[in-house]
């Protein structure tokens, strides 16, 4: 790792002033992203300002028709949620899949949305319940946030609070593990909340989470996996690598998008 | 360099270090307590696992900045007296759950993360899944998982 100084403010608004006063430092969270890349000497920050003593960043709300989510919230906490598990399941699914107990120990909702892996989890419950995520100055929509990968709407200096799930009547989250590394070599997380469908899909695509228009289409006369029966969608914009083919991912999408259905219809 | 104080194994330590010190050097390195080990750059093998404030973690991706006020426990710390073993290292000996020796500090941690989360009583299914952080490259887990079981028994006692 290369030295850098480090900061540990006890509110988030603290931690905003001394990202504003040190260019080129990085937030901390679970660092379990941070962390090895920074190992790796593949990021260099000048400072890190830790948000582990920020306890006005951690919690579980239910908040009228909402789940709110304190950006500093473990994925393990989260999966074990009571109110999360009682009002919107298919949402617990997303993070008691990420990594190993000990990543799940650590490692947060605000850190896995900021980073926006194309292959993390959350973007996915993100973009597939139609999540706001809060920030210190403003609230942007998952559909707005995501904009490729390894990148998000996100300004310098601008902190995620808090994320908010509205919850939806059904939903759940099916993921095909990459057997060595546990990221999702493709995820799809399907909701219905009225008639606001939504098919959102990690690990596939060559610009990171996406929808799937024509599922959601087929889906609105019933929300069913026999709605979308055989469809595809094509190989092409899909990611291709050692570990599967465009072709092999696109064919994913299709049979993991059933069975999430078949799981939110359960 | 910062200073950090905390507490490990019970006693309360105090070390000027350098900010980038990860907790696991600052185990290694500055206490001498090098029974917790490094098997990776890329947080994914175990062998480095500790209990923070007793919940287990990679101890290769925290800094031991961050521990300023935490209470740690390695694998030096969980044996009753000096001659006596914890129950659970107890199980993974009378299994044979080790060869080289190199992973088990980290099973253990996680096999006792496993108990406080799970119980005492453990399936061979749920075992594997939970053990799904630490990576072994002697055994073929097999008597691994066998020790987890009978020591999470052996703990309920
Ligand atoms: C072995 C292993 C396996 C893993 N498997 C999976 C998996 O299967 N699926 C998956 O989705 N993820 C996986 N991960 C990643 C893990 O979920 C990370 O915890 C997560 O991606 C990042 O969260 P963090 O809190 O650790 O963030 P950090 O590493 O602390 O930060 C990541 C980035 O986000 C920024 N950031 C952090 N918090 C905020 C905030 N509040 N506002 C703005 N920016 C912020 C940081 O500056 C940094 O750039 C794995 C990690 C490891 C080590
Ligand atoms: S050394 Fe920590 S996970 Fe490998
Ligand atoms: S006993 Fe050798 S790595 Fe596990």
């Amino acid at each position: 790792m290369y030295s850098f100084s480090y900061f540990r403010p006890t509110t988030a608004r603290q931690a905003a002033n001394l990202l504003a006063k040190h260019p080129d430092a990085k937030l901390l969270a679970g660092g379990h992203s941070l962390i090895p890349v920074m190992k790796q000497r593949l990021a260099q920050p000048s400072a890190l300002i830790d948000l582990n003593a920020c306890e006005d960043l951690a919690g579980i709300e239910l908040k009228g028709r909402s789940i709110v989510i304190g950006a500093l919230t473990r994925h393990a906490d989260v999966a074990n949620s009571q109110v999360v598990k009682d009002a919107l399941p298919g949402l617990a699914m997303v993070p008691g899949a990420i990594g190993d107990p000990q990543v799940r120990n650590r490692g947060t909702i605000g850190g896995s949305i900021a980073n926006n892996d194309p292959n993390a989890d959350y973007p996915a419950a993100c973009l597939g319940l139609g999540a706001t995520i809060v920030t210190n100055k403003r609230r942007i929509a998952a559909d707005d946030f995501f904009t490729g990968m390894f990148s998000t709407a996100l300004e310098e200096n601008e902190i995620i609070t808090k994320v908010m799930f509205p919850i939806a009547k059904k939903a759940a989250y099916e993921k095909f593990k990459h057997p060595a590394s546990g990221f999702a070599l493709v995820g799809v997380f399907v909701s219905k909340r009225g008639s606001d469908i939504r098919v959102a899909v990690t690990g596939a695509g060559s610009n990171g989470v996406f929808r799937v228009k024509s599922f959601e289409e087929a889906l609105k006369k019933r929300f069913s996996p026999k709605s979308i029966e055989g469809m595809t969608i094509p190989a092409s914009g899909m990611n291709s690598d050692i570990h599967a083919s465009a072709e092999y991912r696109a064919h994913l999408v299709g049979v993991l998008a059933r069975r999430a259905l078949a799981k939110a219809t359960a | 360099m910062p200073k950090v104080s905390m507490t490990v194994n019970g006693k309360p330590v105090t070390g000027n270090i350098e900010e980038r010190t990860l907790l696991v050097q600052f185990l290694r390195e500055n206490l001498r307590l090098t029974g917790t080990h490094v098997g990776c750059d890329t947080s994914q093998c175990g062998a480095c696992v500790v209990h923070v404030n007793g919940i287990a973690m990679k101890s290769c991706t925290l800094l031991a900045l961050q521990m300023e006020g935490a209470s740690i426990t390695t694998i030096e710390g969980i044996a009753p007296s000096p001659t006596e073993l914890h129950p659970m290292q107890e199980a993974f000996r009378e299994n044979h759950g080790l060869q080289c020796g190199y992973c088990t500090p980290g099973m253990i941690m996680s096999a006792l993360d496993i108990v406080r989360r799970k119980g005492h009583d453990l399936d061979e299914h749920t075992i594997r899944e939970e053990l799904d952080g630490n990576i072994c490259r002697c055994t073929g887990y097999h008597n691994i998982v066998k020790a987890v079981a009978a020591g999470a028994r052996a703990m309920a006692k």
